[in-house]
């Protein structure tokens, strides 16, 4: 019972990592119809951003960063966050410009190309010494270090804790928040009918006079700071944080990008759905079956998702044009 | 005779369509020539080291490096080898087996060194062994215990201890030791690496042969961030004793995370988790943990305190346990060029085989006939976020 309810809620934070980096890939191939693989290097820069800021503004105030003692007020925090957003934000906006958008008329492959390139340029920059350096850091805590709920279960023969830190619900809350503010923005406004109708269809939606450049801009922009977001709110759920080019940021990405594809490429709602499902399936298949194959359920889920619903839990299915 | 000018198109098309990819392959797989740094001069002997200056183990680079160039400079003071000056040239391998391959290929065949030192992960070593056998490069690794890394070859060597007597050291201070008395371990390992594995092998294979019960095996992968599943899995078997023979960073995480669940069980590790970034990481999560060693800073020995005071004269920092190896792994190798009547491979190879009884910092030094080191191992406490001595544990004879 308690090792569940701990499973579980390990698996609602994560999950809503995975959803909001889903997001962002989602997103763009909803509209552009290729993958951005460089998404998951801004989730990296959101975080390495977060740990340079925090770095920074921390002995300002007059508290060490080294020392997880002391938290400072949630304001900094708040204002790290933003701040990580924009940059990437921008980043974001900078990358569609020089790299995607000089191929908008060429073969998908050669945009599929770019975009790892503009990985791998991103990684190796983020590993020079006077950008982020090539060794793993600790993040300094921006969140006092509480547990909000403290529960003695049964469990097997005895009673066990579940603990739930302030960190999880912050994590949990925040991406909620985000999530429906994008809800808001993609379906209730004006800038949001003109996303869809881009994505619907490109050359229709200009015929219809809408500036396709401005909404595929403003789309990066969006999926930009959303993994910002993420990459701030997964270091300080894990503080650790690795080198730029370490692989396992690579295993983040690729998996929020299954999430995306599970829950229909291209379809917002469905990112998120998928983001829960491949942390349930993660979470739980590794206490409960084995811890080896973590990485495998997930993309066996994917293979099963992909042969019985090949268009994902929430996407429409392709109409074949007679 | 339609279908002829629309085949070839096709084939035209295929071919734009794949020349971008073959260009990336072409990017990925060629590695660019360095220029000849190693250009040697007649009264130069040129050593090359390829270790982890950057990434996820980067004190273990830096600590052997920072050993060997202080062999090096009391070397080179007191007239260097017959007259001849040694001269260290380092790659970094940023703790990737790839790197560390490509680090080795351009020391031995671009810089021809005489020979290689590195690396500590074993499965780095593993990924640099071959070349250097392969090219007739004698490699010393200062501190891989996975048995594997001197199986390579006759041109292979090292200067520490292997798992099986490292697992069977922890196997017996958690059983016996008074410390712990554990009977029941649940291990964690890293499954993506060969020191971590070997180790959990050898330290199973010992527990239980000393009656103990293994309550659960759960594994990570270097580099992970969450740990829960595993460590819920762990609280749930109820284990006396934790065995992670992981490296540091990974290790450091995990405590935290361990704690935070509500795990209070003692942990117990290799010397994977020899590093002063330990303590940073981990704070005091880690108070009360226990690890095998090389050697241990507080050991009263001469010599030893000799070292110390050299090394944090030069470095301004207490040398941690590699950095005493790549310290004594330099020494050694200088003694068996000394005695050598040539410096090509195999006559070094031969001298290095040779070595016994060398009195290093960490400990005697015999090179047996695998090629491994036969000498004790030290056991450290975590205390306050830093290790402190506890006791020796000598090998069996």
């Amino acid at each position: 019972m308690a090792d569940f309810a701990q499973t579980l809620m390990t698996a609602l934070a994560i999950g809503s990592l995975y959803a909001l980096i889903a997001l962002g890939y989602t997103m763009v191939y909803g509209i552009l119809k290729f993958i951005n693989f460089a998404h998951s290097d801004i989730v990296v820069l959101g975080a390495w951003v977060s740990y340079t800021l925090a770095n920074k503004i921390l002995p300002m105030l007059g508290l060490n960063p080294h020392n997880p003692e002391t938290a400072p007020p949630l304001w900094v925090g708040a204002l790290i966050l933003l701040s990580a957003m924009v940059a990437c934000g921008l980043l974001g906006f900078a990358i569609e410009r020089l790299a995607y958008k000089p191929l908008r008329r060429a073969p998908r492959l050669n945009v599929l190309i770019t975009a790892i390139g503009v990985s791998l340029l991103l990684q190796n920059i983020g590993q020079l010494n006077y950008v982020f350096g090539a060794s793993p850091q600790k993040m300094p805590a921006l969140m006092p270090n509480i547990d909000l709920l403290r529960l003695s279960l049964p469990s097997g023969d005895g009673y066990r804790d579940v603990v739930i830190g302030l960190v999880d619900v912050m994590i949990f809350a925040t991406s909620a928040v985000l999530m429906l503010v994008l809800e808001y923005l993609v379906f209730r406004t004006k800038l949001g009918t003109a996303m869809r109708a881009v994505s619907f269809s490109t050359d229709n939606a200009s015929l219809m006079g809408i500036p396709v450049d401005r909404v595929v801009s403003f789309t990066f922009v969006l999926g930009s700071s959303l993994a910002a977001a993420a990459g701030f709110l997964y270091v300080m759920k894990y503080p650790g944080l690795n080198q730029p080019a370490h692989s396992i940021w690579v295993l983040l990405g690729l998996k929020a990008f299954v999430a995306a594809v599970i829950g229909g490429i291209g379809n917002v709602r469905g990112a998120v759905l998928g983001g829960f499902v491949i942390a349930f399936v993660e979470q739980f298949g590794a206490f409960y079956i084995s811890s080896n194959y973590r990485d495998v359920y997930v993309f066996a889920l994917l293979i099963i998702i992909l042969l019985v619903r090949p268009t994902g839990l929430l996407g429409s299915p392709v109409r074949e044009k007679v | 005779m339609h279908c002829r000018p629309s085949v070839s198109g096709h084939r035209l098309a295929g071919f734009g369509s794949f020349l971008p990819v073959l260009m990336l392959v072409a990017l990925f797989g060629l590695t660019i020539p360095g220029c000849p740094s190693g250009a040697s001069n007649k009264n130069e002997i040129v050593i090359g080291h390829f270790g982890s200056m950057s990434g996820s183990e980067a004190t273990f680079g830096q600590s052997t490096d920072n050993g060997i160039k202080l062999a090096i400079e009391e070397l080179n003071a007191a007239g260097g080898i017959n007259g001849k000056k040694v001269r260290l040239i380092t790659y970094d391998d940023k703790g990737d087996a790839r790197e560390a391959g490509n680090a080795v290929t351009r020391l031995v065949t671009s810089d021809k060194v005489t020979a290689v030192l590195g690396e500590v992960a074993s499965g780095l070593s593993l990924a640099g062994a071959p070349i250097c056998q392969e090219n007739g490069v004698p490699m010393i690794s200062p501190s891989s215990t996975n048995p594997k890394v001197t199986k390579i070859g006759d041109m292979i060597f090292r200067v520490c201890f292997i798992d099986p007597f490292q697992g069977s050291v922890c196997a017996k201070f958690a059983r016996r030791g008074e410390e712990l008395h554990a009977s029941k371990a649940a291990i964690l390992t890293d499954q993506a690496s060969p020191y971590s594995v070997g180790l959990q092998e050898e330290f199973e294979k010992a527990f239980v042969d000393l009656g103990g019960i293994i309550t659960t095996k759960q594994t990570y992968q270097g580099g992970d961030q969450d740990y829960s599943a595993q460590l819920t899995a762990i609280r749930g078997s109820e284990p006396d004793v934790i065995f992670i023979p992981g490296y540091y960073t990974d290790v450091g995480n995990i405590a935290l995370q361990a704690r935070k669940l509500g795990i209070q069980t003692p942990m117990l590790g290799g010397d994977g988790w020899d590093s002063s970034k330990l303590g940073e990481v981990a704070g005091k999560a880690l108070d009360g943990c226990f690890y095998s060693n090389h050697y241990s800073h507080e050991d009263p020995n001469p010599r030893v305190q000799d070292y110390i005071k050299k090394y944090s004269a030069k470095y301004k920092s207490t040398p941690d346990g590699l950095a005493a190896l790549g310290y004594d792994a330099a020494r050694i190798l200088f003694e068996a060029m000394k005695r050598s009547k040539s410096l090509s491979g195999a006559d070094l190879a031969a001298e290095l085989a040779k070595t016994k009884d060398f009195d290093g910092v960490t400990g005697k030094i015999s090179i047996d006939k695998n090629r491994n080191a036969v000498k004790p191992a030290v056991m450290l406490e975590m205390k306050n976020g830093k290790p402190s001595f506890v006791s020796t544990i000598q090998p069996d004879k």
